[in-house]
């Protein structure tokens, strides 16, 4: 049974604040264990997003993807996307975009509506831990994935 | 021992070019190099930023830990690391041979990272030079344009990784930080299920991978005065060969040969590795230069990778692709091919052996076997050697009698690779940029003879905002006086 969200969670747990998506996406599974919402939402950890994702993407209402961010707003960002080329030009590690764009080139439609989470890094080293900046940046936008779980509709995410 | 155009005599005097990073490529790498003000070419070298620091990173960590540890050195072949540090910790629990159940369950691990790794670089990172050229529009360079101009790649690209990564979440466990892999075998065999839902698509897989060996052979020999002759160098090359000197991507001896193809060694114990390689260090780079300690630094250097392996060894067990080795063999002419863009042809041939070895294995029943462990005499050191899809990839550890790594020592492919990827990126310079004015789609040339190796240059953080490509021209005087961006 495909879950109407699906939510991408990305960064490698061993270098610093680039363990912000997978420590969110741990923080979100057991809130949605204890609310008995696990089957609303499909939650997909990775050390980065790449083409296959895109097919993650099929089936749902709506998708939102998690990533720290170096040199972005403090503590996140959050926003709809939209699917681009501008900005693809790794395919390594395809920004959400191209993962959108993709979609839409494989499939012939439109993807579902899709947010970034953007939470702001300040230190990326091998072995670091999380910097305290990280840790509050995770509190803020527990808080905001808490709302979007609960009410998972565009309007509301939109709003 | 200095190299061409490795050192200039002079490099206060003249115009410096930087690529930083090299775009498509699994990780951050740079590129300098240094003109005169007429253009001409007097250094090139790539700058790679390893991950020494996670042989320190491990010291003192429990052995169980590593090779669920160790994925985190790459995002991209975290299961290479996987399997060669639990090949190195089965010598530690003394377990030399595996049960047949857990050393197939590993294979097969194995040959779908090979493939969805294999088949991610083709279609997706080297396709866009491939079918669309060198000197297309950097916009449309990249797999959105290849999915706009040729939907149908793009779409077996993507179902081929993903088949990939499905035989591996269901050896591994889960498609990241997997666990399957343990000291001295396997912890979960495959359940009936899995094993049927991957028997469903594995026919189409074959069948996409031949398709793709014929579209590489040929995009390579319609042009062949491009692709034989591109970022072209001769050296040794090496690798490990199975029994009877199989293409053996999990387990074998190692053997190198010249570049006339004549063996220099084989048969060798991986275990004494180190008796036959070493690591030279050069003050300009973070990177280590490892050569065949017989022949020395200045002659001893070498290539790894698809381009070594497959003509490397005496033949392929699996028939599609034993039947493309033999075409490519006899492509070369009898001799060695060693131009970088064969790499790309050699990758496919792989891909293809990894889709049938696969398939082979789906129908061997002891995948559903339960006899997973051995265990044998407590060792203190042990070397695994596994090879990644980009080459030899080397695990050396040592384990103090508490059970904690006092020494880890990791040669991957890219290392392997580092002089060979130096030179090729110095002769594409000397060919394409000499004398010329540097546009992009001239620096995209040093890039494609890059990714023909398919380089691994340290997973670092993939945070948005940090994957930029900067390009800087520098004068004489160190100003920069262009540059490009893109992010």
């Amino acid at each position: 049974m495909t879950a109407p969200v699906v939510i991408f969670a990305v960064g490698n747990p061993s270098r610093g604040d680039d363990a912000i998506g997978p420590v969110l996406c741990g923080r979100l599974a057991k809130w949605l264990e204890n609310q008995e919402l696990t089957e609303r939402v499909d939650l997909i950890e990775d050390f980065q997003l790449n083409i296959e994702h895109s097919l993650d993407l099929q089936g749902r209402e709506l998708a939102l993807f998690i990533d720290a961010g170096e040199n972005t707003p403090a503590p996140f960002v959050f926003g709809q996307i939209y699917p681009s080329t501008a900005t693809a030009h790794s395919t390594h590690a395809l920004p959400p975009e191209a993962v959108l764009q993709v979609y839409r080139q494989m499939e012939e439609k439109e993807p579902p509506p899709s947010f970034v989470l953007c939470v702001r890094g300040e230190g990326f080293e091998l072995g670091a831990e999380l910097t305290p900046a990280a840790r509050r940046g995770i509190e803020a936008a527990m808080t905001l994935l808490e709302r979007l779980v609960t009410k998972p509709t565009l309007a509301d995410w939109r709003a | 021992m200095t190299y061409q155009l490795e050192t200039a005599a002079h490099p206060e005097r003249l115009r410096r070019v930087a690529i930083d990073p090299v775009s498509r490529v699994e990780g951050h790498g740079k590129v300098t190099i240094l003109l005169d003000e007429q253009g001409r070419v007097h250094q090139v070298r790539l700058h790679i930023v390893e991950f020494r620091g996670f042989e320190k990173f491990i010291q003192g960590r429990p052995y169980w830990e590593v090779p669920v540890m160790v994925q985190r050195l790459c995002g991209i072949c975290p299961v290479s690391h996987h399997l060669a540090a639990s090949k190195a910790l089965d010598i530690i629990v003394g377990a030399r041979k595996l049960t047949r159940a857990a050393e197939k369950l590993r294979r097969l691990m194995h040959y779908g990272q090979i493939l969805q790794s294999h088949a991610l670089h083709f279609f997706h990172l080297c396709s866009p030079d491939l079918l669309l050229g060198f000197d297309s529009d950097v916009a449309k360079r990249n797999i959105v344009g290849v999915a706009a101009a040729h939907p149908e790649i793009a779409r077996r690209g993507v179902l081929l990784r993903k088949f990939g990564q499905e035989v591996i979440r269901v050896t591994a466990g889960k498609r990241v930080h997997g666990t399957g892999a343990v000291p001295g075998g396997m912890n979960k065999s495959l359940t009936v299920a899995e094993r049927d839902e991957l028997l469903k698509e594995i026919y189409h897989v074959v069948a996409w991978s031949r398709d793709a060996v014929r579209l590489i052979q040929k995009v390579h020999t319609q042009n062949p005065g491009l692709y034989n002759s591109f970022g072209i160098f001769r050296s040794n090359f090496m690798s490990i060969v199975g029994h009877n000197g199989d293409l053996d991507f999990y387990h074998g001896t190692l053997r190198a040969r010249d570049d006339n193809g004549k063996i220099i060694f084989d048969d060798v114990d991986y275990q004494q590795y180190d008796r036959y390689i070493e690591e030279e260090v050069r003050p300009w780079s973070y990177m280590k230069f490892p050569f065949f300690k017989s022949i020395g630094k200045e002659h001893g250097w070498y290539k790894v990778g698809p381009l070594a392996r497959v003509q490397n060894c005496n033949q392929i067990s699996t028939a599609f692709a034993e039947h493309e080795r033999r075409e490519f063999v006899d492509y070369a002419g009898g001799s060695p091919m060693h131009a970088p863009l064969a790499y790309h042809w050699t990758r496919m041939i792989e891909m293809l052996h990894a889709a049938e070895v696969i398939k082979e294995l789906l129908h061997d029943d002891d995948l559903l076997g339960d006899d997973l462990m051995v265990t044998g005499e407590r060792q203190m050191e042990g070397v695994g050697v596994i090879e990644a899809p980009r080459g030899t990839l080397f695990h050396h550890y040592q384990v103090d009698e508490n059970d904690l790594i006092t020494m880890a020592n990791l040669i991957v492919s890219t290392t392997n690779n580092n002089q060979a990827m130096n030179e090729a990126v110095r002769h594409v310079a000397r060919r394409y940029l000499h004398g010329r004015e540097i546009t992009e789609g001239l620096l995209n040339h040093i890039e494609v003879a890059i990714r023909a190796f398919d380089p691994c240059l340290s997973c670092a953080t993939h945070a948005l905002g940090k994957m930029p490509l900067a390009v800087e021209l520098v004068d004489p005087e160190g100003q920069v006086i262009h540059a490009l961006s893109r992010s």
